[in-house]
């Protein structure tokens, strides 16, 4: 088994937000299992605030103490402050992963992005079904 | 807590008369072998007595047996020193496509060399068909080396058949039998082969000790130049407690095989036959009866193998697993990808092997821990929700 700090067996051992958030505002799904991780993030989104994020993850302690921590780290943040969170960030929080996990690290951090991509996708979409609805209305 | 080490596949524990056996060496017995004194005399003989027990256990004569350090380098050793020696002859070997890293990385090296290699395909139980080695041999091919059995599935392999058809053509045949000497009858004039590796840490010997068998008459290259150990082939101070070690282990194995057999195979089936009936969908990789006795592995679908290991840890157990997670270079089990496993599913590789130590009550634990675990990292698993919606949605 690779060394893994206290803190990634912390996150493993007692995983948070593990699950799935119903009528979530924002799906990131990344990796397949062919490469191994595969991870799901749900996000939920009050007035640009991530109210609630939620994960579910097939693969190694690191991928699951990962997305774990990435929950944590973007749980009540803005968007724009969720952006920020870098793979770099992540492993630093976990105080640090074996050299060949730090993948795991860049899989936490994309589902996020794009589970935040899929929300302003959605948002923009339903603007846009918003006013076609207005524009049918008049 | 409780433990129980049941990845005896890694390494075997060694037995309390192996290092009686061992300690007189490592203390006052410290003579070189190769020395004319007392001292050395003592060593010498010594290790010609292990050298003897050793030949006994796979019904081989004293002289053939050449200690190395380990089953890796006997096989390195074959492989590239019987390659050698006959390369005037042709420059083709065939493996199969299951075998252990030091056949296969020790035939990449001489595909480097200039040598061809082809790899025999194996069947979804992981077995070699001899038919399917023999169509592989050419005019060419000076060497076929195939394993006895495969540690990480339990297939044990057909070498008498595959020898039929290399004794047809005159070519040699060496099995890695390191998974297998020690633990089931290995007699090389039954198998008919040329050339055995095996190693002392899989039947309670010390680890950092091995042999390769090599038939009297057959031509090798040596493995490590500069002294006249090991007949000249393999230079280098005997390791005397550790071949003390080996001898010992060999003897003890040749003796209790039968009676460690059933004891095996009753563990063993005992777990697979446990977990197969309380966690669905589990597949037992490997050949169903033709296996290891020890030999339990499996593929659980829906999660990883690394982070089963490390909640299996936490309860006390010791296993072993071929995802891709669990390897350094991060690529899953060659073995099971050989069988036709896809590898979303050899991702949820598990191996348990048992050993002389371990007991009914541990695999009763192990039957206990484990379900919660799987429940746990399932209820976790986006490929597990994806299959719960499909199967919701196909009724």
């Amino acid at each position: 088994m690779p060394v893994y700090s206290e803190k990634v067996m912390e996150h493993f051992m007692n995983p948070h937000n593990v699950g799935e958030i119903e009528n979530a505002d924002g799906i990131g799904e990344v990796g397949n299992p062919v490469c191994g991780d595969m991870m799901t993030f749900y996000i939920k989104v009050d007035d640009n605030r991530l109210s609630d994020v939620k994960f579910q993850t097939f693969g190694c302690g690191a991928a699951i103490a990962v997305s774990s921590i990435v929950s944590e780290m973007a749980k009540g943040k803005t968007l724009e402050e969720a952006r920020k969170i870098t793979p770099a960030l992540v492993a630093e929080e976990l105080e640090g992963l074996p050299k060949n996990k730090y993948h795991c690290s860049n899989l936490g951090a994309q589902a996020l992005n794009k589970a935040i991509d899929d929300y302003l996708k959605k948002l923009g979409k339903e603007a846009k079904t918003r006013r076609r609805k207005k524009d049918e209305g008049a | 807590m409780k433990r129980a080490y049941l990845d005896n596949a890694a390494t075997t524990p060694i037995l309390p008369e192996v290092v009686e056996a061992m300690l007189p060496y490592l203390r006052d017995a410290y003579g070189n072998p190769q020395s004319l004194h007392q001292w050395g005399d003592e060593a010498r003989e010594t290790i010609e007595e292990a050298r003897g027990q050793v030949a006994a256990l796979i019904g081989a004569q004293t002289e053939e047996i050449i200690f190395t350090a380990s089953g890796s380098e006997a096989n390195n050793f074959a492989i590239k020193g019987l390659a050698q020696a006959q390369q005037s002859k042709g420059k083709h070997i065939v493996i199969s496509a299951i075998e252990h890293f030091s056949v296969l990385h020790s035939a990449r090296t001489l595909e480097k060399w200039g040598f061809e290699v082809t790899e025999v395909p194996v069947g979804r139980h992981g077995l070699v068909d001899a038919d399917e080695v023999a169509k592989r041999i050419r005019e060419d091919t000076i060497l076929v080396s195939i394993m006895h059995a495969n540690g990480e599935v339990g297939t044990i392999e057909p070498i008498a058949e595959i020898a039929k058809a290399t004794k047809k053509t005159g070519t040699l045949l060496h099995t890695d039998a390191v998974a297998a000497a020690g633990t089931i009858p290995v007699d090389v004039k039954e198998l008919g082969v040329d050339a055995l590796s095996l190693a002392a840490n899989q039947f309670y010997g010390p680890n950092g000790v091995g042999a390769l068998w090599l038939k009297k008459g057959t031509r090798i290259i040596p493995f490590v130049d500069g002294g006249v150990q090991e007949g000249g082939r393999r230079a280098g101070t005997e390791n005397v407690p550790a071949i003390v070690g080996m001898g010992k282990a060999a003897e003890l194995a040749q003796h209790d095989m039968s009676s460690r057999m059933t004891r095996l195979s009753r563990l063993r089936d005992r777990l697979i036959q446990g977990l197969s009936s309380t966690i669905d969908h589990t597949i037992l990789t490997g050949h169903p009866t033709q296996r290891l006795p020890g030999n339990a592995s499996f593929c659980i679908q829906f999660i990883e193998g690394e982070a089963m290991l490390m909640l299996l840890s936490s309860k006390g157990v010791a296993a072993s697993s071929g995802s891709a997670c669990t390897s350094r270079a991060l690529k899953s089990s060659h073995v099971l990808a050989a069988m036709g496993i896809p590898p979303e599913i050899a991702q949820g590789s598990l191996l348990f092997s048992f050993g002389l130590e371990n007991t009914e009550g541990e695999v009763d634990y192990v039957l206990e821990v484990l379900p919660p675990i799987v429940d746990r990292l399932r209820q976790m698993s986006p490929l597990y929700a994806k299959f719960l919606k499909q199967q919701r949605g196909g009724r």
